[in-house]
């Protein structure tokens, strides 16, 4: 399984993709174990985001290789994408505020 | 700094089409760019969610344990079919088709079994009084809400699975390259990635605890 020396594979090979598949699995299972600990709902939500994050950046450095790439990909995709999620929740719950206004309204 | 320089200036002039600044083929950008807009329309649905748990002093919590049991088979199901993946993408680059769509098999698979543990899940909920507009738990909202996230997920889940049916069909084919195979784990991986955000803010956040 690890004959990945070919242009292009990963540098890291198969097992190293199953330790992440292993670190993964064991974040989700802190994340059950928490959802049944009865935390107030606000530590909890952060915890879970914060888990989620991780997880989430996991896949993407590994599974989907962005570590691997040329930074350059990596600069051009990630920032944009957060900015535009952290715009999105600024602004996304003035869409009702905008219909209150009765700017539509002729 | 310097890796960047040369990928600008290095070889024929920039403006003719010399250099790829990426050094990624233009298929496997445009998956990247479509993951960035997906990414940014399950943030619009998934903030949706947020308000409007945020907006109801009566959101329900619904999810037995049976739920969580079932959602979390369906965590291990999706992570494990991310882990054949890759190894389909490994074989794929080493040029060992056959085993190539064998994986790909195997993830296509996971995905049928979480459809499969999603829509029972679903029907347990419907069974038990979920509809779109109403529940017997609490915020109307809360169906509507849930069967367009989770649904738009599960969506995206069988057209994973269709993708994937096509690329190991024409890989093995021929008519498909190893970076065919790479491009559709980008897409497999970036449904995977969004159920770490689903599973723990809808399910787990809604946990009925007693």
């Amino acid at each position: 399984m690890n004959a990945s020396a070919g242009h292009a594979a990963s540098p890291a090979g198969m097992s190293w993709f199953l330790k992440v598949w292993a670190v993964l699995l064991v974040l989700t299972g802190v994340e059950i174990f928490l959802a049944y600990e009865e935390l107030p709902l606000h530590t909890m939500l952060i915890l879970l985001m914060g888990l989620s994050l991780i997880k989430a950046a996991m896949i993407v450095a590994y599974f989907m290789h962005l570590r691997y790439e040329r930074t350059s990909l990596v600069w051009t995709l990630v920032p944009a994408t957060i900015f535009v999620l952290l715009m999105m929740n600024v602004f996304f719950s003035d869409s009702l505020r905008i219909v209150r206004l009765g700017l539509f309204l002729h | 700094m310097s890796e960047l320089e040369v990928a600008v200036t290095g070889g024929q002039e920039i403006w003719q089409g010399g250099e790829s600044p990426y050094a990624i083929p233009s298929k496997k950008l445009g998956m990247w760019l479509f993951i960035v807009s997906d990414s940014i329309t399950f943030g619009a649905v998934l903030f949706c969610y947020a308000y409007l748990r945020l907006a109801s002093p009566d959101w329900p919590t619904p999810f037995r344990l049976a739920s969580i049991e079932n959602a979390t088979i369906m965590t291990f199901v999706l992570l494990s079919s991310s882990v054949t993946m890759v190894a389909a993408v490994e074989a794929a680059k080493a040029g060992r088709i056959a085993a190539s769509v064998r994986w790909l098999g195997a993830t296509m698979l996971g995905g049928v079994l979480f459809d499969i543990l999603h829509i029972r899940e679903w029907l347990g909920l419907i069974h038990e009084g979920l509809r779109l507009g109403q529940n017997p738990w609490g915020s109307g909202l809360f169906g509507a809400a849930f069967f367009t996230l989770t649904g738009l997920h599960m969506t995206h889940v069988t057209i994973g699975v269709i993708y994937l049916c096509i690329v190991a069909i024409g890989f093995r084919r021929g008519k498909f390259t190893s970076d065919d195979v790479e491009i559709s784990g980008l897409y497999w991986h970036f449904v995977d990635l969004v159920w770490m955000f689903i599973f723990p803010l809808v399910y787990l956040l809604s946990a009925r605890i007693r």
